[in-house]
């Protein structure tokens, strides 16, 4: 599932709602995650998962290819943990 | 510069200021966006979101695994995961944001 056929199911379920409203929802969802996670914020919903930013400290790696040693700065990665919930719906067929 | 968490609450109240749904509605339709997500990984489908990610499930093999208490050898039993893989544009902003990096 895409993120335009997310928006088409939803839209087909809210028939209330524009199709236009239904996009910027979506939109305005993950958006709203992707600030908070750049700010350095958690994002928790109960039952789906958190989304959290993870520091990962300067490292020497290695240039696979050439095996030269290169240095990697530090830098910032984001994390999803599954909720419990979900978790145990993926496993309860 | 970490510190606050984010919950469904702020999200249906950025709804309610963008959209202009009430915010009865904006909650409703975080609710519903989650579980559209939820039924589409449920069928095993990709969950593909543009410039911030994708989710999929995978499935994972029975292994033993230890009782790190006693040390006991019990069966890991076959089960699904769920991945998250955060797009380039996610990772990005989180260290743009972050003020390290690049």
């Amino acid at each position: 599932m895409t993120k335009s056929e997310l928006i088409q199911r939803l839209a087909q379920r809210n028939p209330h709602l524009y199709q236009r409203d239904v996009e910027r929802i979506v939109t305005t969802i993950f958006e709203e995650i992707t600030a908070a996670l750049a700010r350095g914020d958690r994002v928790e919903l109960r039952g789906f998962g958190a989304f959290s930013v993870k520091q990962r400290g300067a490292r020497t790696g290695r240039n696979p290819r050439t095996g030269e040693s290169v240095a990697v700065e530090e830098k910032a990665v984001p994390f999803f943990k599954t909720g419990k919930e979900l978790r145990d719906r993926l496993n309860a067929s | 510069m970490a510190g606050r968490t984010i919950t469904r609450a702020d999200l249906s109240e950025s709804i309610y200021r963008e959209v202009g749904l009430s915010r009865n509605e904006s909650a409703e339709l975080v609710e519903a966006v989650l579980n559209e997500i939820t039924e589409a990984l449920t069928r095993e489908e990709v969950v593909k979101i543009s410039s911030f990610g994708s989710f999929l499930v995978r499935q994972k093999g029975q292994r033993i695994g230890r009782n790190p208490k006693t040390g006991e050898e019990v069966p890991i039993l076959p089960r699904k995961v769920l991945v998250f893989r955060a797009s380039h544009v996610l990772k990005d902003r989180v260290n743009a944001g972050a003020g390290g990096g690049r």
